[in-house]
């Protein structure tokens, strides 16, 4: 599986001729039919300095860039009114505790092993942008993440 | 001289006793058990979460007083969402695994806050993804609000991309066998510590 998906990173990274990002290891959420959204994950490399704008999915109405957050103990999910910044040759996580891209308004069931595909839009600081195809497996609903939710994804500011 | 050294031989008398007497103060408390440490936050006798009056997928009419013998955990969320609620279902089901052949007496059920689009049939399909035991109960907006409210939850839904998210309480609510209140463990809390403190709520501390 996580060969498979290097291999799709690899070759999304190949797509574009001038690819500043690296995509590894995408899923999204499988759903139970009429669930109407979930979240796509992965984890993302840039080697110049960058932002996830927007993104895009032929399964889904509406795609944002969210991120999750806990404030004394009540959950909010907000889409990032600017992206997502990518700094240089740092790796960021898009993972369950900390960011995702959220696929709303959902056209049909993701049944675990459905390829989805998403494309991501990348800002570099020149302002050029450029698109990203990637191929995102469904993964069960119940599919945890990697880490422990407890270690606050990728902002450790959010605990109190 | 002598005499110094004599106060200090006193003094430190009186201290070894002191220390003695706090040691088996100590032990004492452990005999007794007298009371449970638990790594949730301690809600017993809370004058609030007393009961709620819900309707499971199969259009039964639920209560707290149905789940009796058994510890309950139960937690505010909505199926749409992608990261925390999947994350707590996930833990409640590693939670039942921990406790063994007690996970037979451990209840998890899942309450929409977002009635509008969590149907019978999404909640009934979304908890059994989890665990077959797992059981989604839901109201109307007015009962839902009622239930919340009787549970000091939080949620309120904010516009997003021309739909909604909901923002909610992450809490997750644990009763002892007798359908007591007892316990809020937090979000961040390891399926361990959830374990720890179920395990306690059977063992009928």
């Amino acid at each position: 599986m996580k060969r498979f998906a290097l291999t799709l990173a690899a070759l999304a990274f190949a797509a574009g001729a001038h690819a500043q990002v690296t995509v590894k290891d995408p899923w999204v959420r499988a759903t139970v039919p009429q669930q109407k959204a979930t979240g796509a994950f992965m984890q993302l490399t840039a080697t110049k300095e960058a932002r996830l704008v927007s993104a895009a999915s032929p399964v889904a109405g509406v795609v944002e860039i969210h991120e999750m957050a806990m404030v004394d103990n009540v959950m909010k999910m907000r889409a990032l009114p600017s992206g997502l910044e990518l700094p240089a040759g740092k790796a960021v996580d898009l993972k369950p505790g900390g960011y995702h891209v959220m696929l709303m308004d959902l056209k049909g069931q993701v049944k675990e092993g459905d390829v989805v595909p998403v494309t991501l839009v990348v800002e570099g600081k020149d302002g050029k942008k450029e698109t990203l195809e990637i191929k995102a497996t469904a993964r069960p609903l119940n599919t945890a993440a990697k880490t422990d939710p407890s270690q606050g994804g990728a902002h450790g500011a959010m605990k109190h | 001289m002598a005499f110094t050294a004599r106060t200090a031989f006193r003094s430190f008398l009186v201290l070894a006793l002191a220390a003695l007497t706090v040691l088996l103060a100590g032990c004492n408390r452990t005999d007794n058990v007298a009371a449970p440490s638990f790594r949730g936050l301690d809600l017993t006798g809370a004058p609030y979460g007393r009961d709620f009056r819900l309707t499971d997928p199969e259009g039964r009419e639920r209560a707290l007083g149905d789940y009796k013998g058994k510890a309950v955990l139960m937690y505010f969320g909505f199926t749409q969402c992608p990261d925390v609620c999947p994350t707590a279902l996930i833990r409640a089901a590693e939670v039942k695994k921990l406790l063994g052949a007690d996970g037979e007496k451990l209840q998890v059920i899942f309450i929409t806050i977002d009635p509008e689009r969590d149907t019978p049939e999404v909640i009934k399909a979304y908890t059994a993804a989890f665990d077959p035991s797992f059981i989604g109960l839901y109201g109307d907006a007015k009962r839902t609000r009622e239930t919340a409210d009787e549970f000091k939850a939080y949620y309120k839904a904010v516009p997003t991309g021309g739909s909604y998210t909901m923002d909610h309480s992450a809490l997750s609510y644990a009763f002892d066998p007798q359908g007591r209140l007892r316990l809020a463990l937090r979000h961040e809390q390891t399926a361990d510590d959830y374990a720890h403190d179920i395990r306690q709520l059977l063992a009928g501390k």
